[in-house]
């Protein structure tokens, strides 16, 4: 068994829900990862608030972030179980981020700490 | 009292006492003389109230007695004076003979001391529970062997096994040191919690047996409420737990002594007080940033408490199992969430969520997989059912199936 992090992306983080609409979406995720958390493949994860993010440049220059020139941006990350990159993608289409047109999971297997990964 | 009562009365609640101070005072090493002298006081209480007649003040007799037996034991057996006493002269100022103190403070430090010692990480679990069950309630090894639904033999080799392990780790008995005491009670409240469960979950016929277990558990959980040290949120998250749970015990068997589920039960059977007492205990709970799953299970509990079906019980139910199940995984709390999801979210969403459960040895899995197709696909739910009934293991599991394959054969027709 593997791991593999599952990465919300937003198309636009800087667009603003309803309170009806984010409580709609929060009990979808929490539904989403205890549906995952109930076949025991939940490891980690969290979620990333907008509010208050800072981008660090490469000239030490600090902004306001996370949005730049593009709009794109990550609003949380979870770690789950799974067997082969087929299982985790079918747990990434469960996610209520999908829902959002334009936004995306991004599924990636974590590295193992064995010195080969 | 007569005195066929009051011999077992004081036996359930001074021997556990006794036996508590001599552990501690004896050492690890000698959990078996401290046994077998609070027996003996009891022995000698039988013979000498047979014919003199039961004294005034009977527990400041076995008291007396219990001190006198020790005392006896300390000056005749030399081995124990040159090893053990030596060790208890130089740690104390005050003279051998006071040292057995049976005063109420030092029986509930040694029984809070004990439980500490027997609920040590390096004993395996069941010898825990067989261990406090013995020493820190009091209980007999065939009450033990009865509760555990197997032999006297088996529980005595448990509890050797057991004892040579405290003996052989040198546990000592004392109250942990402040910095390790948040992780040292997590093995003694699991401990605790499976204590209650084999009490509330037990198939041995015996009622009262049951209920004793489920009450000791609570005891011991309350001795560490009153502990400054260790009245910590946690504990009161377990205790409240417990008093959820045991405020349904008139409610969930019937008069032949088959389980009633849930959703049968006549609630107006359901003990008000616990409920309070559960409830005050989740509110103490309720302090600190640390939620434990027995703050999850507790609030569950609590909602269990309120029979009626509302959206706003099972949408809260079903977070508080999604909550649990990432703090920590268990089959029981996967089913358990599949059904608040039926009731919070509807039975098609459950079904897909319950097929993906794996657990396809579980009789549980399929009686939920019955229950969700009920009304849906009745022949799948039948089929679901009997595959259930199949592999159940115990008679009132089996039971609850048939009975349910019984209601849907109707609804078939």
């Amino acid at each position: 068994m593997e791991e593999f992090a599952l990465i919300m992306r937003h198309e636009d983080g800087k667009k603003v829900a309803s309170p009806e609409q984010m409580q709609a979406w929060m009990k979808q995720t929490m539904d989403w990862i205890g549906g995952i958390a109930a076949q025991n493949k939940f490891v980690s994860g969290t979620g990333l608030p907008f509010d208050g993010a800072r981008v660090v440049h490469s000239n030490g220059v600090v902004t306001n972030g996370p949005f730049g020139e593009i709009k794109e941006t990550i609003g949380g990350i979870i770690v789950v179980k799974a067997d082969s990159f087929e299982e985790a993608v079918a747990f990434a289409k469960g996610s209520p981020v999908l829902q959002g047109e334009g936004n995306t999971m991004e599924v990636r297997k974590i590295a193992k700490g064995d010195g080969v990964h | 009292m007569q005195q066929p009562e009051l011999i077992p009365h004081l036996f359930r609640t001074e021997f556990r006492k006794i036996t508590a101070v001599l552990c501690r005072l004896f050492g690890i090493n000698h959990i078996g003389i401290a046994e077998d002298i609070a027996s003996e006081t009891f022995l000698s209480a039988v013979e000498t109230w047979s014919y003199k007649g039961i004294p005034e003040n009977p527990t400041a007799w076995l008291y007396t007695v219990a001190k006198n037996k020790a005392q006896n034991y300390i000056n005749r057996n030399n081995l124990f004076t040159e090893k053990i006493a030596v060790q208890i002269k130089h740690s104390s100022s005050e003279k051998l003979e006071m040292e057995i103190d049976l005063s109420d403070k030092n029986i509930t430090d040694s029984q809070l001391q004990m439980l500490f010692a027997l609920c040590h990480p390096s004993i395996p679990t069941d010898a825990q529970i067989g261990l406090s069950l013995r020493i820190l309630c009091g209980f007999g090894i065939d009450e033990i062997a009865n509760a555990f639904l197997t032999n006297k033999e088996t529980i005595n080799k448990r509890l050797f096994r057991a004892k040579e392990k405290l003996r052989a780790e040198k546990v000592a008995i004392e109250f942990p040191h402040e910095n390790e005491i948040s992780k040292r009670l997590e093995t003694v409240l699991t401990t605790l919690y499976l204590l209650f469960s084999e009490g509330y979950y037990s198939e041995s016929q015996n009622t009262v047996l049951r209920e004793d277990l489920c009450m000791e558990a609570m005891r011991l959980t309350s001795l560490l409420i009153e502990n400054e040290q260790t009245n910590l949120p946690n504990v009161n998250a377990l205790f409240s737990l417990m008093c959820f749970h045991s405020s349904r015990f008139a409610a969930r068997k019937s008069e032949n002594g088959e389980i009633i589920l849930y959703n049968e039960q006549d609630e107006r059977l359901w003990n008000e007080e616990l409920i309070s007492r559960g409830t005050y205990y989740l509110h103490q709970a309720s302090q600190g940033n640390k939620l434990s799953k027995y703050h999850l299970e507790a609030s569950i509990a609590y909602w269990h408490t309120k029979k009626a079906d509302t959206k706003e019980k099972w949408e809260s139910i079903l977070q508080l199992y999604n909550q649990l199940l990432i703090v920590e995984y268990s089959p029981i709390a996967a089913l358990n969430r599949t059904f608040a999801l039926s009731k919070a979210n509807g039975k098609q969403e459950a079904i897909i969520e319950a097929e993906k459960l794996n657990l396809a040895n579980n009789h549980f899995y399929f009686t939920l997989l019955g229950e969700l197709y009920t009304g849906i696909n009745n022949d799948k739910a039948k089929k679901h059912l009997e595959t259930a009934l199949s592999l159940a293991k115990t008679q009132s599991d089996k039971n609850t199936i048939q009975k349910k394959i019984e209601i849907l054969k109707i609804k078939v027709s």
